[in-house]
């Protein structure tokens, strides 16, 4: 049971719905709000710094005359965007826009989507490695608290959850936007589970040890991290792909938070307060455990 | 009424406006630099002093190796010195040391020497792999004898990016590792123009901008205050780059 406090007393599963319960313990709810500032500067600050060499290899070394399995690149009229023999034109995007000031801007990445917004290496990567410090050590702690208060169990997913049948059931499930209610909605279902399981215990590390594999002084001290990667600019291409799977996570889960019911969500985050979707009895029940097919714009959880 | 969109984008404007006043901030900046400080402690802490760079095999070399930064020494001294194959050339070696040193590119060559294959890694993300020969550093502090109250050691250079020339500076820790080495020779041949003829430094644990290039003096020095911008190297003082690179 997710639930400590449910309407301030102590309940079991076989209770009357309640109305609210305490849905995210304290921790949590610090590390959420700092951890998505955190992943902001650095997704930011970290393209800064690619802009500074627009080009992914895999191996050891890779620099401009070696092949190069991403680049973004401009010519003197267009942007191009290629990774491997794909390659489609970015113009107005990527490596080739007109500025609000009206200057040309050939760097890969536009303004809005660095910090700084000029180019500046210097200052990306001070941004970068300072805050590097929050995001790792925000992470040891969450991930000591989660397994001291036991949230780590009800993150990771159960063996019966990984059958192809049940994860295939949920991902149906969610294309019909039908989410959990009542009590069922306090579990986290298979898709979530492996959403934030794999984003804190699998995504958040991999970022962080890729980017620790690409200081010279690390491949020193610790010459198997780079060996994990199988290279310096492997580790490179690696941290650039994890940055946007990142990236690819929170645009999920942003509109999961819309389609569950912004409001009761982003409160359950913030108070720790969560209001439980009210059940239909009428509706039927389906085999699989913890999900009730039913369309409810206020049910579920991202 | 206000569309989500323009929520979303005037959020992201104020944010953006937010971080680059915060960038232009002093203060702020020297938050973010006590974190560099930070850095550089735990790397510290954690890397043995004498612990070694990766070596590599010929057969993982770069074929090409890129030049960076400026690829000839300032001025026709410098054109009058390749012309000449270095003869004229002289390494000095003074500042806080008991005999100070003035030595020929032979006398260099002659100097105990150690080869080596690594991986040079530019702080804009690239890197190449080269084999490079040279004196080992310590060598040359010991002839010279470092006085006790020296604490760091500037590489002096013949190339400039704009009115003065190219400077760096390590510490001893850097300076008496054994992979740090005054190179003349790179890939089997002699160093090319393109690399930093006649001699450059390898500072292996370090990014590129450290590894000075076209060298004609070192000083051993107590602090780094007074020399030009007091940071310590010309990427630090013109672009505020951090003098500890090894990140």
């Amino acid at each position: 049971m997710a639930a400590t406090a449910i309407d301030g007393r102590e309940q079991d599963g076989a209770a009357a719905t309640p109305q609210r319960v305490k849905r995210h313990a304290l921790p949590t709810r610090i590390w959420h709000w700092i951890n998505a500032l955190t992943v902001l500067v650095m997704l930011m600050s970290g393209l800064m710094i690619f802009n500074a060499h627009p080009r992914l290899y895999w191996g050891h070394y890779g620099a401009n005359a070696d092949p190069a399995w991403l680049e973004i690149r401009s010519t003197a009229n267009q942007g191009f965007l290629r990774i491997g023999s794909w390659q489609v034109e970015t113009t107005g995007f990527l490596g080739h826009r007109v500025e609000s000031d009206g200057r040309l801007n050939r760097r890969a990445f536009p303004g809005w989507m660095t910090i700084p917004s000029g180019y500046s290496l210097a200052a990306g990567r001070r941004w970068h490695f300072a805050f590097a410090w929050v995001l790792a050590i925000g992470l040891v702690l969450f991930v000591l608290t989660s397994l001291a208060n036991r949230h780590a169990r009800q993150l990771a997913p159960r063996l019966n959850e990984l059958r192809p049948r049940h994860i295939w059931h949920e991902i149906a499930q969610h294309a019909l936007l039908r989410f959990p209610t009542g009590l069922a909605a306090l579990e986290y279902n298979a898709l979530q589970k492996l959403s934030y399981f794999g984003v804190i215990f699998v995504l958040l590390p991999l970022l962080i040890l890729s980017g620790l594999a690409m200081s010279p002084s690390m491949n020193a001290a610790w010459p198997w991290l780079v060996d994990m990667f199988a290279g310096r600019q492997s580790a490179r291409s690696i941290h650039f792909i994890c940055a946007w799977l990142m990236v690819a996570f929170v645009i999920v889960h942003l509109v999961m938070v819309v389609l569950a019911g912004p409001v009761n969500e982003v409160r359950s985050m913030i108070t720790g307060w969560f209001r439980i979707p009210p059940e239909r009895p009428r509706e039927e029940q389906v085999d699989d455990p913890g999900l009730v097919p039913r369309a409810n714009p206020e049910g579920g959880r991202p | 009424m206000i569309s989500r969109r323009t929520v979303i984008a005037g959020g992201a404007g104020l944010m953006l406006a937010g971080c680059d006043r915060l960038n232009r901030s002093e203060t702020f900046r020297n938050a973010l630099r006590s974190a560099e400080g930070l850095t550089m402690r735990a790397q510290r802490l954690i890397v043995d002093r004498t612990a070694p760079a990766r070596e590599y095999d010929e057969a993982d070399m770069s074929p090409v190796f890129r030049v960076n930064g400026n690829a000839r020494g300032h001025g026709p001294r410098y054109d009058q010195l390749v012309a000449t194959g270095f003869s004229d050339w002289r390494l000095r070696v003074d500042g806080l040391v008991q005999r100070p040193l003035s030595l020929s590119l032979d006398q260099v060559r002659r100097l105990p020497r150690r080869s080596q294959i690594t991986r040079h890694d530019c702080v804009e993300g690239w890197s190449a792999i080269g084999k490079w020969t040279g004196a080992p550093l310590s060598v040359l502090l010991d002839l010279a004898g470092l006085r006790g109250e020296a604490r760091y050691l500037v590489f002096h250079c013949m190339d400039r990016f704009g009115p003065r020339p190219y400077y760096e500076s390590i510490d001893l820790i850097d300076a008496y590792h054994p992979q740090t080495i005054l190179a003349w020779g790179m890939n089997d041949g002699p160093l090319p123009v393109g690399h930093g003829a006649p001699l450059r430094l390898r500072v292996e644990r370090q990014l590129g901008y450290k590894h000075a290039k076209f060298l004609e003096r070192i000083e051993a020095r107590a602090t780094l205050a007074g020399l030009h911008g007091g940071r310590g190297g010309y990427w630090e003082d013109s672009n505020d780059y951090e003098w500890y690179a090894g990140i």
